[in-house]
């Protein structure tokens, strides 16, 4: 019988096709290492035990050449031994005669560690191997990754500054605090007449304890299209934060007409609110001074005194809207009118 | 114009230059944001301004800058991950001029919306090459020459490069490849990128 001898007829293809192979005699012996193999263990592989080199992680119950061999085809998941502890992957493939066995292995995933632990080369790899090209994609998809972070980055402060700039209340669309201290110094300074009416919600707190954040969310978006109804294309509505607006009306309005306007406003107000089957009941009281009569006065002091007219009303009993009127209020009550 | 060709002719003027020429560049060019985003798209009328305005802010004719751009690319610290992608398509020179045709899938791999010149390499054999570099606005012709003249130094290899056609859409270089290894060129480690 002619004693079958692969090395001579295996190796060399094997050392170009597989340059991480090992070729196992019957007892389970190294008689051959590929060249990046050899590469990576400067201590001479040849005439160790597969088994005493690799360790065998998955599955763990292969032992012995015997068991070796029973895993012809399937995947294996293994390290070595000594460190570096690689990790690598490989598949046994029994050779015929009973000579042995060929293990054929990867790095896989632990590719990017062993590039810098065993400081590969393209030349370390067989020419159809993928591992260059997924070094490659690596390196250029994080580098494409820092940029695109970067860019995000800046978007999210651009953002963050665009908000603090904007002029507008994001919840109901009606101006903002921003956009009231610009508009109203400028309505103070031109000397035109107009009128300022500050509102506040009455139970407005208890719609928001007792049916949640999204109905007073629901509650304050059906106040401002109320609002927006109510006024002029030339006025404005603002929202300054919680439950408190601002109603700016341009020219001179006479007292009774802005009475009609503010007794209108909170008889809306006043209507339930449906919010997923459940009626939200509220009320506004709103604090008015004219701007005509009190020009000299700066937008804080207008507004503190509006805010006395608002108090006043509060006082007495909500859901009614009174006139600033040098110190002492003269309160209207609501549905009353002129 | 992709950000990471504008944001390229900005890390040009900034690191070859200096910030204060970057600033008169953008300056000229009437730029929104002295930066560009690389990873956002902008008008090919926006490069095409600020490398008028460059030609004037440096006194260099636009080709030399250009070709100083390519140059930049490949071998200036700060455009360190470009020349090392380049390195991954080669193991020698004469492989990495081959490798130029699959380029711009290569780049696309990375930044999917990357519009890169269309690369096409002749072999006329003799180590003679031509490369035809094709793309919509003229003047990738000089910036590849800056690219393959660094490589070539990169590779430790010595290359003759002569651009002989440059029209709007399509440029083509000349390449003779007079020794592979000239020098011993800059080393490449596969696993160096810094993190």
């Amino acid at each position: 019988m002619t004693i079958f001898n692969p090395l001579p007829t295996l190796g060399a293809p094997l050392d170009v096709l597989c340059p991480m192979h090992v070729v196992l005699s019957s007892t389970g012996h190294i008689r051959h290492a590929g060249p990046t193999l050899a590469k990576i263990r400067t201590d001479a592989l040849v005439g160790k035990r597969f088994l005493e080199v690799f360790e065998l992680r998955r599955p763990r119950n292969v032992h012995t050449m015997r068991q070796l061999l029973d895993m012809h085809g399937s995947k294996l998941h293994m390290r070595f031994r000594d460190a570096p502890h690689t990790a690598l992957q490989g598949v046994v493939v029994t050779l015929p005669e009973g000579e042995g066995a060929v293990v054929n292995l990867s790095f896989g995933i632990s590719i990017l560690e062993a590039v810098g632990t065993y400081d590969l080369t393209s030349a370390d790899f067989a020419a159809t191997d993928m591992a260059i090209e997924m070094l490659y994609l690596v390196e250029a998809k994080s580098a494409a990754m820092e940029a695109s972070r970067t860019l995000n980055h800046r978007l999210q402060a651009a953002k963050v500054a665009a908000e603090e700039q904007a002029y507008t209340d994001t919840l109901t669309g009606l101006k903002n605090r921003r956009a009231l201290d610009h508009i109203l110094p400028r309505m103070i300074e031109a000397g035109k007449g107009f009128t300022l009416m500050q509102m506040d919600l009455d139970r407005f707190k208890a719609v928001n304890d007792t049916l949640g954040h999204a109905a007073g969310d629901f509650v304050l978006q059906q106040v401002a299209r109320i609002l927006v109804d109510e006024i002029r294309d030339s006025d404005d509505a603002a929202r300054l934060g919680g439950d408190e607006f601002v109603l700016l009306f341009q020219g001179t309005i006479p007292t009774d007409v802005l009475k009609t306007i503010a007794a209108r406003i909170i008889e809306r107000i006043e209507v339930p609110m449906d919010f997923k089957g459940q009626a939200c009941t509220i009320s506004a009281s709103l604090g008015i001074i004219s701007g005509d009569r009190y020009c000299q006065q700066t937008a804080e002091e207008l507004l503190i005194k509006a805010d006395q007219a608002l108090y006043f009303c509060k006082e007495n009993g909500r859901g009614q809207f009174a006139f600033y009127d040098e110190g002492k209020m003269s309160n209207v009550i609501k549905g009353e009118g002129g | 114009m992709h950000g990471l060709v504008n944001r390229a002719v900005e890390c040009f003027v900034r690191d070859t230059y200096s910030a204060d020429n970057w600033r008169a560049v953008a300056q000229a060019a009437a730029l929104d944001s002295a930066e560009f985003e690389a990873m956002l798209r902008y008008p090919d009328a926006v490069t095409q301004k600020v490398l008028v305005a460059l030609v004037a802010q440096v006194g260099l004719d636009q080709s030399t800058l250009l070709e100083d751009i390519g140059t930049y690319l490949v071998s200036h610290p700060n455009a360190e991950a470009v020349r090392r992608l380049l390195r991954f398509s080669g193991v020698s020179f004469l492989d990495f001029l081959h490798s130029l045709d699959d380029l711009p899938a290569r780049a696309r791999l990375a930044v999917p919306d990357l519009d890169m010149p269309s690369l096409e390499l002749y072999d006329h054999g003799a180590h003679s090459f031509s490369l035809t570099v094709r793309h919509d606005v003229a003047g990738f012709g000089y910036v590849m020459m800056g690219i393959l003249r660094t490589m070539a130094d990169d590779y430790g290899a010595l290359a003759i490069l002569d651009l002989v056609d440059s029209t709007a859409g399509m440029e083509i270089i000349q390449i003779q490849l007079v020794e592979m290894t000239f020098t011993d060129g800059r080393s490449f480690a596969l696993g160096a990128a810094k993190s």
